[in-house]
């Protein structure tokens, strides 16, 4: 095994391992001191279960908690999100190692979203981490290590190599310094089109540490992307369970605060061509939020001296992502989101393949109330504008539907 | 009324209790199951979004263990009422009629599986 060094290009090799081998200095000094003459008792010794979890499981008597345990032993100690595979019946989650890619250079990541992107029939992709979606938890210099070493990462073996896998670089929002310098460094690199705040953090996004980053980015014109996600660690949101409960509010409440923060401190208006994209947080909730901030606005707008508007008319300046789009039995409902965001120019197809409530482009396509063009804009038009993406090298006479 | 078509599965032999076969049947497939000592059939296509539901896990249901005080003590399953899990998202669909367990107006198409002797068809 090699073991890295302060010098990266410095390895120790060792061959094995032995507790003997490694504890034979104690031996000694156990012998020097004749230990043997009377009882040593440890009062702390440990051992790593974790590397038995898989025995562990075997001794559970909840029948429907041991399916879960053997399909995914981890459940056991690494918190909630490992409930998404739920018990394995999302069969893609186990089965994916098995994916063979060719060694051809192009990275396995690259392979396997050119393959998911033929068979849904999309033609490029803004590509998302899933870990680092809670980087912003983490202390800010451990984030701002993350966010960088991963954008750099997405850069050189990604976003060069691949035209139709766009990347945007994770800024550190812990850290509001370096996430200014991150983008005026990576901004412009090859692939980058554009900037993406995980949205899983206890940030004020208004703060005005953020001010110049979000001028710097208007002015490149690009957008940027606030992904959420959960925290199965949020004190309010740990009391939600199953995980159905976290999931259904805890991916959504994250950017419903930060919406609410960034229309009520007027960065709609500071801020008028900066291209925001609310991704992965479905769509129900914004008619409810619009409707709570026009209401509380029309009594409280003194709290809000920067707003020329109402709330939900800023709303509509801003994009959304569909996925994961809620799909009541009653249609006009969702319809009637759409008339909330103006669907038609403002919402972007978003898959999130391949995580287990992935939507395909039909999710889009197949809704009776849509126009032909409503359709093409939600599902390519709005977003080849929103990231600047040009269609040409597929689409080389390619024009938006009158 | 019109004959049906028949499509010939296999032998009985071929399928162990819990066993499933899936054969063609033009652009969509259909799952064959042998379940509890009963035959099934329905079509490989997910009522949700199309997904390959034959091609996904057998599950059976999933109960909550409700003491006459209404307080819950953990999970089980009920091996009587198994459940076709469609693997791309987890939609679950009662062996019985096909019928989503969560939202009943969803379901599988549903085939009738006839055996003659040592041989399985399902009729389309």
């Amino acid at each position: 095994m090699e073991l890295p060094t302060s010098e990266r290009s410095r390895k120790e090799v060792v061959d094995g391992y032995s507790t003997d081998k490694m504890l034979a200095h104690a031996a000694r000094l156990r012998d020097e001191r004749n230990f043997a003459a009377f009882p040593i008792i440890d009062c702390d010794a440990h051992h790593y279960e974790a590397e038995s979890i898989a025995e562990i499981a075997e001794y559970i008597d909840d029948e429907v908690l041991y399916q879960l345990a053997k399909s995914n032993p981890r459940i056991l100690s690494a918190g909630r999100g490992t409930h998404q595979p739920m018990g394995g019946r999302i069969t893609r989650y186990p089965l994916r190692p098995l994916e063979k890619t060719p060694a051809d250079g192009l990275h396995r990541d690259i392979h396997l979203t050119n393959r998911f992107m033929d068979a849904m029939g999309t033609d490029y992709s803004v590509m998302f981490p899933t870990g680092l979606l809670s980087a912003g938890l983490e202390s800010p210099e451990m984030e701002a290590t993350l966010c960088r070493a991963y954008s750099r990462w997405l850069i050189e073996k990604i976003g060069k190599h691949s035209d139709r896998v766009k990347v945007l670089v994770q800024l550190p929002f812990g850290a509001p310094e370096e996430a200014y310098k991150m983008a005026q460094e990576f901004g412009d690199a090859p692939g980058v089109a554009g900037f993406h705040v995980s949205s899983v953090r206890y940030n004020r996004i208004h703060d005005n540490a953020y001010m110049k980053t979000y001028a710097l980015i208007e002015e490149m014109g690009k957008p940027i992307a606030l992904h959420s996600g959960f925290n199965s660690n949020d004190p309010f949101m740990k009391l939600g369970e199953p995980f159905i409960v976290m999931h259904a509010l805890g991916f959504t409440l994250f950017n419903v605060l930060h919406l609410c923060n960034w229309i009520c401190n007027g960065l709609n208006e500071r801020f008028p061509k900066l291209k925001v994209v609310w991704t992965e947080s479905g769509l129900a909730w914004v008619p409810w939020v619009a409707q709570r901030l026009d209401s509380d606005y029309r009594m409280r707008s003194s709290e809000c001296p920067m707003l020329k508007k109402l709330p939900s008319e800023y709303i509509k300046d801003m994009y959304y992502t569909t996925q994961p789009m809620e799909m009541p039995n009653d249609l006009s409902l969702l319809e009637s989101t759409f008339k909330v965001i103006n669907a038609e120019t403002q919402l972007l197809f978003g898959s999130d393949y391949p995580h287990w409530d992935m939507e395909l482009p039909t999710t889009i396509y197949d809704l009776p109330f849509l126009s032909e063009k409503a359709k093409r804009n939600i599902l390519g038009e709005n977003a080849r504008k929103v990231y600047n993406i040009d269609v040409s090298d597929r689409y080389p006479n390619y024009r938006p539907m009158a | 009324m019109a004959r049906k078509k028949e499509i010939l599965v296999g032998k009985t032999s071929e399928f162990t209790d819990g066993g499933k076969k899936i054969v063609p049947n033009g652009k969509s497939d259909i799952g064959v199951y042998f379940v509890n000592g009963e035959w099934h059939a329905y079509q490989n296509f997910c009522p949700h979004q199309g997904g390959p539901a034959c091609e996904g896990l057998c599950m059976a249901k999933v109960e909550a263990i409700v003491h006459d005080d209404k307080t819950v003590h953990g999970m089980r399953f009920n091996h009587d009422q198994m459940h076709i899990v469609c693997p791309w998202h987890g939609w679950e669909f009662r062996m019985e009629d096909g019928v989503s367990s969560a939202d009943k107006s969803f379901h599988l198409k549903k085939y009738d599986v006839e055996v003659r002797g040592s041989d399985v068809y399902v009729l389309t």
